[in-house]
């Protein structure tokens, strides 16, 4: 315990590390994820704006990356990383992956959550003179709100796992941080207190997605 | 209201025209067959009017009413919806065109996620009309069909008949000169049926919206609407007055459908039964909207001494005129009844002989 008190700066640091990166994961991959949705959703044949080309391209493309494990993700795309962000190592880096990854996922949840919306209720807005991009925008987001925001929560809890596993490429954060100074030193107290505080954030982004869930079902 | 104003005595001013129209859906998969909706389709719907479109399930009413609003687009032929050839406009177009054209559904369609309010305000925001005049015009709307205590409240907390009343509110939004209704009231109970129809009758008469409903309820063609037409597997059988196709139907399958409806002939279990306890001939009589149609009647069995007597049957009202008809079990001498039945034909009325007998004989109790 007396060298847990030492390393508490270095602990909080790994706290503001893994919210950063998970934070930034779950707003940049959700809202890119939520793009690949909606376009997935809206080419798929006989959809608003059906489109076989972009469908079986924008398909293939997720049904190819969403497979491939996390950790091996993050080698896999260090070219890319190396093209953009300038490093492949480090918080910055991580984040980059695990948007992208995250991207992915969110993306086949967004569009199952779309699918389920009555097809009723998209001829009404057509119906009404609703251009297809307005009716993605102001129809089916907002009907498909609450099972979507439970996806995210989904989402937001695997981004946390993840996060951890990134701590072995020394992407920072309490994963890194629980094998620096924990695991690796023998340490069992600082690995049990860091995993407590992983399950504590998890359980608060449940909970807040649960009650943003509830608030848009109106249950 | 943006209706067509016409000066009185003038001729019907057609609203919906369609010319030789077909929609045929491509088949499911690679091998699947196409799917022959509608076919050959011509009609026009007088501004103003409330025409009915009646058939069963299938006949491809639901895709004829899409038509007229371009939610499909047919294979063959022309749709004009007022100025506009529907067939000849872009997708862009065709969306001006939708928002003077407000559509009801079966399901009612409602947006969950947006209030009473919310939903009725939904075509006005696609119209790019402005926060205070939207609100003005979502409350006069809710106001008309009764709902303004509810503005707030979420559809799901409404019954059958008060969501298809905020999708008839919701539908006049953007103020439409036309409405298309697709099995409105189908889905709601007999009462409510019968507000939600009184709500139509109102959209008509005071606002002057043109309407067209789809169903395969034969009552609410009755109780609404003008002109009917009559759809049998993607055909149009039959159009006319609501009287004339309902009754004197031109066309079997017209025939058909209102026969289920009007209930006035007597089916073959039925017929049966009357031969049963009836020595005479059966005969039906289709009733006419004439002045002492009865009574001539009457006078015709008694000039040939003829004994009648009303075995089934019945008169009904439509559209402020008679309509039914009577089963008779004419007795008397066989020749007498032959007059009978030539001085009625010659007449001009629709006599029907219920005696299809295994073996007909002409010289039968002569």
């Amino acid at each position: 315990m007396h060298e847990f008190v030492t390393n508490l700066p270095v602990y909080r640091e790994a706290i503001r590390q893994t919210f950063f990166i998970v934070i930034i994961s779950v707003v940049a991959g959700g809202l890119l994820g939520l793009a690949l949705g909606l376009v997935l959703y809206a080419t798929r044949p006989g959809n608003l704006m059906a489109n076989r080309a972009v469908f079986l391209a924008v398909n293939v493309l997720v049904n190819v990356i969403r497979p491939i494990p996390f950790v091996i993700f993050l080698t896999a795309i260090q070219p890319v990383m190396l093209h953009t962000i300038g490093t492949t190592i480090g918080t910055n880096a991580v984040t980059f992956a695990l948007s992208l990854s995250a991207a992915f996922a969110i993306s086949r949840i967004v569009e199952q959550n779309l699918l389920t919306v009555d097809p009723g209720v998209i001829e009404a807005a057509r119906a009404a003179g609703a251009r297809p991009v307005g009716i993605l925008l102001t129809v089916l987001i907002p009907e498909a709100l609450g099972p979507m925001i439970l996806g995210y929560t989904f989402i937001f809890v695997a981004v946390v796992d993840m996060s951890a596993q990134a701590g072995l490429f020394g992407g920072g954060g309490l994963g890194d941080f629980a094998i620096t100074y924990g695991s690796q030193r023998y340490n069992w107290p600082v690995v049990y207190i860091t995993v407590a505080t992983i399950v504590v954030i998890v359980q608060a982004g449940q909970f807040l997605g649960n009650w943003l869930a509830r608030r848009a079902l109106r249950r | 209201m943006s209706v067509g104003t016409q000066a009185a005595g003038a001729p019907p001013q057609v609203h919906v025209r369609f010319e030789h129209v077909g929609k045929t859906f491509p088949g499911k998969g690679r091998r699947g067959a196409p799917l022959v909706a509608l076919e050959d389709i011509s009609l026009e719907i007088s501004r103003g009017e409330v025409f009915g479109i009646i058939g069963y399930s299938g006949a491809g009413k639901s895709t004829l009413v899409r038509l007229i609003n371009g939610l499909e687009t047919p294979t063959s032929g022309r749709v004009h919806v007022g100025p506009h050839d529907l067939t000849a406009l872009s997708e862009r177009d065709r969306r001006e065109v939708r928002r003077d054209i407000g559509m009801i559904f079966q399901q009612f369609n409602l947006f969950r996620s947006r209030t009473v309010a919310g939903n009725v305000a939904y075509p006005l925001k696609v119209a790019g009309v402005r926060r205070p005049e939207r609100d003005r015009r979502v409350a006069r709307l809710l106001d008309f069909v009764g709902l303004l205590d509810r503005a707030h409240d979420h559809p799901e907390r409404l019954s059958g008949g008060q969501k298809q009343r905020v999708g008839i509110a919701r539908a006049l939004a953007t103020e439409p000169s036309l409405l298309l209704a697709d099995e409105a009231t189908s889905a709601l109970d007999p009462e409510t049926t019968g507000e939600v129809l009184a709500l139509l009758r109102r959209v008509n008469r005071d606002l002057g919206v043109t309407i067209v409903i789809i169903t395969h309820e034969l009552d609410v063609i009755r109780s609404t609407a003008d002109r009917v037409a009559v759809l049998d597997a993607g055909r149009l059988v039959e159009t006319g007055s609501v009287y004339d196709v309902f009754a004197r139907p031109r066309t079997e399958a017209a025939g058909r459908f209102v026969g289920t409806a009007l209930r006035d002939r007597p089916s073959p279990a039925t017929l049966a039964r009357l031969r049963r306890t009836h020595s005479g001939r059966l005969v039906t009589v289709r009733v006419r909207d004439q002045q002492g149609f009865q009574t001539r009647l009457a006078r015709t069995f008694l000039d040939h001494q003829v004994a009648a007597e009303i075995v089934f049957g019945g008169i009904s009202e439509l559209q402020e005129r008679p309509v039914g008809s009577l089963t008779f079990d004419l007795t008397g001498p066989g020749a007498a009844v032959d007059a009978v039945l030539a001085a009625l034909r010659s007449d001009g009325v629709d006599v029907i002989e219920e005696n299809p007998d295994p073996e007909p004989d002409p010289q039968e109790g002569a």
